[in-house]
């Protein structure tokens, strides 16, 4: 069915397509509206699933812990701070191998205290053993929500996944989405069972603890279970592309008029729509310019990188985070991925600063003359 | 399934192989029961049934929960868990329970 | 078609958000591509606001904010005093405002304006100064970006759970719409 959605009813549509049975949210701006628009399909009977009001984001994601190991597909949205408050239990539910799926509608982290975009929330936590999606439309939202629970629940990955979205640039945009059919969306997407399970029947231990003799093997675990992500990533896409005919590329990178670019921009979510259309408009102007944008940021996309890289003259990296004191995160590791290629790295967008067709047009100038002005697109 | 192999025992844990599941969830709970912490005793609390009037002190204070009733009703030290703290043996409001230097 | 932006400038509070909304919804409506998002500063009742709607024949990529606006919607001319509303606006551009000033009382002679009193509309028709959906009347007779047909059905689609409200300001935007039939 085609309409015009607001993107954060597009991700609640994508948790209520793969039939979430329980959500434990607790509002903050700007993923709000995720929540209230949950809350309204419960209301009116739309949606089998339990809403659970819980008293902080921390408490939302520990009653992820509890409802995915009764066996039940969960779901839960936040951003900035309070997916910071969630920070100590990431590592527990992706230690202890739960899917969950959770939607970051990124905004940046006080102080000073800012409502609006950048990636300062979920890229401080990309080392917590959580897959990372970023999005760039509403359309990409409601599929990336259904794939994620594909790709969490498979049994060569079994880890969590966050969906990210950038706050009121994508949250709050309405636009045309087509929306999947529920029958299809079941077909794609089995319901969810769960190896171990809580169950007074039949007891067991869950959480306990790893001593030094095997604490490093159960590290390798999940270290190559995120290593599978990738192919799962893809089969995922290619999968969904069959069922509904869409794909984001190959489902960790999606390139744009990146067949014979000489020079690229590298970045994620809605910056590369703005990216895109700058390039089309340098195409038209026989400039051999494209976009790389990296849709899959953890498990981090080594090989896919490098094929789309391989002929480049020179890549620019732009990142809507500063890991301070040191550069952009992205930066620093197509750096290590791509050291043969010339990557300039700027910081850009960082609390809600328009990141503009002309900044764009700035950094496909540095990179045509190899010369990076200036780091920060202020 | 995957485990690794622990070739030495550290403390209580045994040596042997470790299940490695996914998550470290541990199939076979209770397990717990296989480490046996009444070695640690230097004294046995031993009760004399004569004396004892069931009054149930003793296994409220015990920290171990190694106190136990037997089908005659009767109060018992479980010696696979006692440590031989001996609250037990200053709590009884009788003096029915006398301490025993363990033989080792 | 080329990409046509729109922005529209109000106080919190006052539906330029909603308006850019139904704008969009009644664009998909008439089968093209479309995308609406409001500019927030504070998210406080009376503060300047802006937002936007983009509409095309396929799919659209930008997402910056619209700073070259082909039309400028503005709801409450009072802050113009200190917004430079018809910012990068072309000469000429077409201008929608809410007044009952002369396009040059408000000093916006070099630019297509039409000042219409869509508050005394509103009052007259609604009964209440609802001036945010009336105002896509103007909009739908002056740029002929959008049908009043499409407009009808995503304002029904939008106030469907407010009961007479739907039914009001479709009777608002078309009587704003026959206004401006006769000024065009």
């Amino acid at each position: 069915m085609k309409l015009v959605i607001e993107a954060s009813e597009a991700v609640a549509l994508g948790a209520k397509l793969s039939r979430v049975k329980v959500c434990p949210m607790y509002p903050i701006t700007p993923s709000t509206h995720i929540p209230e628009r949950i809350s309204d399909y419960i209301f009116d009977g739309e949606m089998d699933a339990e809403m659970i009001h819980v008293e902080s984001e921390h408490s939302a994601a520990s009653a992820m812990i509890g409802s995915i190991l009764t066996g039940s597909r969960s779901f839960t949205a936040t951003s900035s701070n309070g997916f910071e408050l969630m920070y100590e239990i990431l590592p527990i539910l992706s230690g202890m191998r739960l899917p969950a799926v959770m939607a970051i509608a990124n905004r940046a982290v006080a102080a000073p205290i800012n409502i609006w975009n950048d990636h300062s929330d979920s890229m401080s936590a990309r080392d917590q053993g959580w897959i990372q999606l970023y999005v760039e439309s509403s359309q990409e939202c409601v599929d990336t929500i259904i794939q994620c629970y594909k790709i969490a629940e498979d049994k060569k990955v079994l880890l969590p996944a966050m969906m990210c979205l950038d706050g009121f640039t994508l949250t709050h945009v309405f636009e045309n989405v087509d929306l999947p059919a529920q029958k299809k969306v079941d077909s794609f997407l089995p319901s969810f069972k769960i190896e171990d399970k809580l169950d007074v029947k039949n007891p067991k231990t869950f959480g306990p603890i790893g001593f030094p003799d095997s604490f490093m093997e159960l590290k390798k675990q999940q270290q190559d279970s995120m290593l599978n992500a990738l192919e799962v990533i893809e089969k995922a896409n290619k999968d969904y592309a069959k069922e509904f005919g869409r794909s984001y590329g190959d489902g960790l990178v999606e390139l744009f008029e990146m067949a014979d670019a000489e020079y690229a921009i590298l970045a994620l979510g809605t910056i590369c729509g703005t990216a895109k259309a700058k390039a089309r408009d340098l195409r038209s102007r026989g400039k051999k310019v494209g976009v790389i944008k990296l849709r899959c940021f953890r498990p981090f996309p080594v090989e896919s990188l490098r094929k789309a890289a391989k002929s480049l003259k020179g890549l620019a990296v732009l990142d809507r985070h500063i890991s301070l004191g040191a550069e952009g995160p992205v930066f620093t590791e197509i750096n290590s991925t791509l050291p043969k290629i010339k990557v300039f790295g700027y910081i850009a967008g960082l609390g809600g600063r328009d990141v503009t067709l002309d900044h764009i047009e700035g950094v496909f100038k540095d990179l045509e003359k190899g010369k990076q002005s200036r780091e920060w697109l202020l | 399934m995957a485990s690794v192999e622990r070739k030495e025992s550290v403390g209580d844990l045994k040596k042997g192989k470790i299940e490695l599941t996914r998550g470290a969830v541990i199939r076979n709970p209770g397990n717990i029961t296989d480490y046996h912490t009444g070695s640690w005793r230097v004294f046995r609390p031993v009760i004399d049934q004569e004396k004892c009037t069931k009054c149930s002190t003793c296994w409220r204070v015990c920290p171990d929960a190694a106190i136990f009733v037997d089908k005659a009703g009767k109060y018992m030290v479980n010696y696979d868990y006692c440590k031989g703290c001996l609250t037990c043996v200053k709590e009884c409001p009788v003096k029915a329970i006398s301490k025993e230097l363990e033989q080792k | 078609m080329v990409l046509k932006e729109v922005r529209f400038h109000g106080r919190g509070g006052q539906g330029a958000v909603t308006s850019s909304q139904v704008l969009a919804v009644a664009a998909f409506h008439d089968g093209k591509f479309t995308q609406a998002f409001p500019n927030f500063g504070v998210e406080r009742t009376g503060a300047p606001i802006e937002s936007y709607t983009r509409i095309d024949d396929g799919p659209i990529d930008v997402r910056q904010h619209v700073y070259n606006p082909d039309y400028v919607i503005i709801l409450d001319p009072s802050l113009m005093a200190d917004l430079d509303m018809t910012k990068g606006l072309e000469k000429g551009g077409l201008v929608i405002v809410n007044s009952n000033k002369t396009p040059k009382e408000l000093g916006l002679g070099k630019f297509n304006t039409k000042c219409i009193d869509i508050t005394k509309v509103a009052l007259d028709v609604i009964g209440k100064p609802f001036v945010n959906i009336a105002a896509l009347g103007a909009f739908a007779s002056l740029s002929g970006e959008v049908s009043l047909k499409a407009l009808d059905k995503a304002i029904d689609e939008r106030f469907a759970a407010k009961g007479k409200i739907a039914a009001l300001n479709k009777e608002a935007c078309k009587v704003v719409f026959n206004k401006c039939e006769e000024v065009k």
